[in-house]
């Protein structure tokens, strides 16, 4: 929580929302914290001077935002589970196999499909 | 930095949700953003994926914090932000690399592994290992196979192998199905940097061996 005070400054409406910001910051603690390793992260993209966001892109990314929430919440319970479990299981797929029973390539292409499933709701 | 030709091999759903979960080994999270600051396609895709992460996050369940939460985190909070770290300079590799290197290309300390190819073994926790790769113009890596994960991406000049050409920013993603031989085009010397979690298998080790040891 502090963390997230004092990036507070750092982000920006208009291009994450408040959740999935919240997710990565979460995210890197938690490498740091459990794994000790360093996160590379990716080169800053240089935007031109920074201005304040527009609030028309902070409304559209708030409708994404919640349109994805609703997609996933729409996902068949199968699916869902897989997605979560890849994301907060800590687990490769490999290990999803060893967990669940499921073969490697009926995990592989279950999240395919819930992947692609929340791709046509985005659109 | 972005590259002038088009990238054509981009990562994988599985490499991208594993980097947006943050449950990669260090090496392969090194290779994912270098390759993200390389290609715009898969920047976007990770950033999708760190909306999902944030949506699964927001559907979970609340719970109650301690007492002493509160007062512990304003304590927090008076203490200030952890100093950031520096940024690199500029330099001829993407920046998460560049932090690795301490530099660019010149400031690698290169090492012959045999038949003019030399490498570099960058520092990262021991669950898998990055190293660059440097490949003269036409010359070949030895015929090898995987017991795990190996991701090569393409900083300088290209590669072919039985399956595709990989020119700078392209990614390939080999696992234990694909057994290759990967040969630097005429031309251009290729540097690339790879990561691996298990040891490769080379096919015909004693001729690397006997190669190396005496500069065949």
């Amino acid at each position: 929580m502090a963390t997230l005070w004092h990036k507070a400054h750092l982000f920006d409406p208009s291009r994450a929302s408040v959740s999935t910001w919240i997710f990565t910051i979460a995210r890197n603690k938690n490498i740091d914290a459990l794994r000790k390793q360093r996160r590379p992260e990716p080169e800053e993209l240089t935007w031109g001077p920074e201005a304040e966001p527009e609030a028309s892109d902070v409304l559209v990314m708030q409708q994404e935002s919640d349109q994805l929430s609703q997609a996933m919440k729409a996902l068949p319970g199968q699916q869902r589970e897989l997605i979560e479990k890849a994301y907060f299981g800590d687990l490769s797929h490999g290990q999803i196999a060893a967990e669940t029973g499921l073969p490697l390539g009926t995990i592989k292409s279950r999240l395919r499909l819930a992947l692609t499933k929340l791709r046509q709701t985005m659109k | 930095m972005n590259t002038m030709n088009k990238i054509t091999h981009h990562l994988s759903d599985q490499l991208l949700i594993g980097y947006s979960a943050g449950s990669l080994p260090e090496a392969f999270n090194l290779v994912v953003a270098t390759h993200l600051s390389m290609c715009d396609e898969c920047r976007a895709a990770a950033q999708s994926f760190d909306s999902i992460g944030g949506a699964l996050l927001q559907a979970q369940p609340t719970e109650n914090l301690g007492d002493a939460a509160l007062a512990k985190t304003m304590a927090l909070i008076a203490k200030g932000p952890k100093a950031a770290a520096s940024k690199p300079v500029g330099s001829d590799v993407p920046d998460p690399l560049s932090a690795y290197i301490g530099g660019g290309l010149n400031d690698v300390k290169w090492r012959p592994i045999g038949l003019g190819v030399r490498q570099a073994v960058l520092k990262t926790s021991h669950a898998a290992t990055a190293r660059l790769l440097y490949i003269p113009s036409g010359a070949a890596v030895p015929d090898h196979g995987h017991r795990g994960t190996e991701l090569t991406l393409v900083l300088q000049g290209a590669f072919r192998d039985e399956t595709a050409r990989f020119a700078a920013g392209d990614v390939e993603v080999a696992d234990e199905d694909l057994h290759h031989k990967p040969v630097a085009e005429i031309g251009h010397d290729c540097i690339c940097l790879a990561a691996t979690d298990a040891p490769l298998r080379f096919s015909a080790w004693i001729p690397r061996v006997a190669q190396s040891l005496f500069r065949l």
